[in-house]
């Protein structure tokens, strides 16, 4: 059982996200994380969705992803080389001082931008992949974080290698 | 001009429907205002649900794609039942459903419902046509979509205001279908099936384990050839009987729960099991990993999700049952008797044969035999679900593909009556009996109103023993005969016919069988048949949930 990274190409109707994600619960299978929106094809979009399960099952899901009408392609990338991405905003408490401080101290590092200040928070915009995110995460913690909001991880083939419609 | 009603009656007319099934309402109005004056036949029935069953009853029976027809609502609710049996089975149906107008949707206006959302998971397409100017292609689309690769339902919901806007429309000379998305495979790939015969010609002990696919794909002919050259028995699931004539010497019946034991005895002794157009259901499989596990398997089906979905298998072949076959064929040289297996397996014909008591009680069973007798491979045989499903599976000879008529995967009691009504209106010159139990025959005995109306010559059989009899049979077994809910009062069925302007026979006596048989076959229209058959009989042999299916209980005396 390990994470499997799907890009699924898929004809931008209506219901298809319904289609697609009722699949998944319908089967029984689980998903991770979920990001969609259109993409280089007009008339299409991508949805990279990250699900965890046996080879068995994963073999079963995109079979089943396959048989919808409004899916054009399903690749599974996990073993490809890739870049994936996630962004991340994050409301920390940051009262003016030396916690506010410490914040900044930390985003840095993690290459993280400053995107509101206000007179008890900060929020934090950072990209990254899935591990980075989730130790600012944790390291923000201690200070309170009030919010925090994902977007699903998003992939790409490294190189000149692309996940197009050829089906 | 031409309204979207008008270019939908045009577009189902150019797709080759002739009939119809459905019940009118309020935004299916402009639809039915364009049937009034149109060629195409609209039977109209009593429930919603009967439309869908008849459409996929009609579909069964021909070959080609039914269509069903209800107002939005309650009226497309009442669908859903038919359409999830078609899809369980995989049988080519359009839905045709009355939607709200777009200014309305979403908006919980009277009688909307979200039937677009609600068949999601038991339609193999749907369709919510928002402009009038979509209409014609997407109903050509659904047609393609729903005949073409592993058949299904497809619906479509056509809002009030886009059947009664006006548009200047022509239907395209050449509208094809192109869709990036769906793109079936009917060739099996070659070396693959140089793969399969070489693990034929490498067996010792092959058997054929073949379903609906076959049937679906109309490849029987080949398959009884391919076997015939080969001298491999074959079995089929419930959905492929008729694949192979009953009587053929190579032909081993249904396997499963409650399949011959012959059929699972051989399964389970098999070195290589020759799978075509089936999807190892766990009514077939019984316990999973104990399922033909000498053999090596052979895995043909159009839909690749099916392969390797419950059973690992050595050769998949993704393709159309038909076309494989005929390649089997065209490339096997050398020809193979499995002289050893086949003696085996005759021995155990000899020992174990399917067999009720014969003590001139009136058994269901005998009803069966006897109506398999007078028409003698003819026909077409309709059943409901349960014990009279079982018994007509096993007792029935059939010998033609599409001459047996059933819900496999969904199981849905009330499907027979309809159905056989559906079948009636594709193969009018052949006699259509319903098999039938008095707990389902329940379920849609409003029909008896649309066959009376029309004269339908639907007969039906009533196996009539005053019990939900598949039901009281586990409780008689697994639930130390707690029959909890399963007795029925008695009814008079021929009462009931009567009433619909229908003539019946009710039959207590095992003398009376055939002639009222002959009385319901010679008889012009419908005909209802109400057999007073032995309260407990049980369907024998039976593989009890979970167990393998060499462990079979009953059916055997001495």
């Amino acid at each position: 059982m390990k994470p499997h990274t799907l890009s699924v190409l898929v004809e931008n109707k209506p219901g298809v996200l319904s289609r697609v994600t009722g699949l998944f619960s319908r089967r029984g299978f689980n998903i991770e994380s979920l990001a969609v929106g259109t993409c280089e094809e007009s008339g299409t979009s991508r949805i990279t969705i990250v699900c965890i399960g046996d080879d068995a099952q994963i073999e079963q899901v995109i079979k089943q992803l396959n048989k919808l009408i409004d899916v054009i392609k399903v690749s599974d990338i996990t073993e490809n080389d890739r870049v994936e991405r996630e962004l991340a905003l994050i409301k920390v408490n940051a009262d003016p001082g030396s916690s506010r401080a410490e914040i900044m101290q930390i985003a840095s590092i993690f290459r993280a931008h400053i995107i509101d200040v206000g007179t008890k928070t900060v929020v934090l915009s950072v990209a990254g992949d899935t591990e980075k995110i989730d130790a600012l995460e944790k390291l923000l913690r201690q200070y309170g974080v009030k919010e925090l909001v994902r977007t699903g991880r998003i992939a790409i083939l490294r190189g000149a290698k692309t996940v197009k419609s050829s089906k | 001009m031409k309204t979207g009603a008008k270019i939908l009656i045009e577009g189902l007319q150019r797709e080759g429907v002739e009939t119809i099934f459905g019940y009118p309402g309020g935004v299916v109005l402009p639809i039915y205002d364009e049937l009034y004056n149109s060629s195409l036949r609209h039977i109209l029935v009593r429930h919603e649900q009967a439309a869908a069953h008849a459409a996929d009853g009609f579909a069964r029976a021909s070959g080609r794609v039914g269509v069903c027809l209800a107002t939005s609502g309650p009226g497309a609710c009442n669908l859903v039942t038919g359409i999830a049996t078609a899809y369980m089975d995989s049988v080519p149906i359009v839905a045709l459903t009355g939607q709200v107008p777009t200014s309305l949707l979403g908006n919980d206006a009277f009688q909307e419902s979200d039937i677009t959302g609600i068949t999601l998971p038991v339609t193999k397409h749907n369709y919510l046509v928002k402009r009038t100017e979509d209409l014609g292609h997407v109903i050509r689309e659904a047609f393609y979509i729903s005949r073409t690769g592993r058949q299904g339902p497809v619906l479509i919901d056509l809002p009030k205001d886009v059947s009664t806007k006006e548009i200047s429309y022509e239907f395209p000379e050449n509208d094809e279908v192109n869709l990036r998305g769906y793109q079936p495979t009917y060739k099996g790939h070659s070396r693959q099936i140089d793969k399969a015969i070489e693990m034929i010609m490498e067996a010792e002990r092959p058997l054929f384990y073949i379903g609906g696919g076959v049937i679906a794909s109309n490849a029987s002919e080949e398959l009884v050839r391919l076997a015939e050259m080969l001298g491999i028995p074959v079995t089929t699931t419930l959905m492929g009987l008729g694949a192979i004539p009953c009587d053929h010497p190579l032909n081993l019946g249904m396997l499963g729960m409650h399949g011959t034991r012959f059929a699972n005895y051989a399964v389970t002794e098999s070195d290589l099991l020759i799978s075509i157009g089936v999807r190892f259901d766990d009514r077939v499989t019984g316990k999973l990993d104990t399922f033909a596990s000498q053999a090596r398997i052979i895995h043909v089906d159009i839909d690749p999700a099916e392969i390797g979905k419950n059973k690992r298998v050595d050769v998949p072949i993704v393709g159309d049952s038909k076309s494989v076959l005929q390649d089997m064929l065209a490339k096997i040289q050398k020809k193979k008797t499995y002289q050893q297996w086949q003696s085996r397996i005759h021995s155990w014909k000899e020992k174990y044969p399917m067999k009720y008591p014969q003590d001139g009680m009136l058994r269901p069973q005998f009803v069966i035999e006897q109506l398999s007798e007078l028409l003698d491979g003819e026909g077409v045989i309709v059943s409901e679900v349960g014990q009279n499903q079982m018994w007509t599976a096993q007792y029935f000879c059939f010998r033609h593909p599409r001459s047996w008529i059933t819900s496999g995967g969904l199981g849905t009691m009330g499907y027979g009556f309809p159905a056989a009504m559906g079948a009636h209106f594709a193969r009018p010159d052949q006699v259509v009996f319903d098999i039938a139990g008095d707990g389902s025959f329940q379920m849609n005995i409003q029909e008896l109103g649309t066959v009376s109306h029309y004269q339908i010559p639907v007969k039906v059989a009533i196996l009539n023993n005053r019990f939900l009899g598949m039901v009281r049979q586990w409780q008689e077994l697994f639930y130390d005969r707690r029959y909890s809910y399963t007795e029925l009062p008695p009814v008079d069925f021929v009462k009931i016919a009567n009433a619909y302007g229908i003539d019946g026979i009710r039959v207590e006596d095992c003398g009376d069988v055939r002639s009222a048989l002959k009385t319901a076959i010679e008889t012009d229209g419908p005909f209802v048949l109400d057999f007073r058959v032995e309260r407990e009989e049980n369907v024998f042999p039976m593989v009890p949930a979970g167990a393998a299916i060499n462990e079979m209980i009953g059916g055997y005396t001495e």
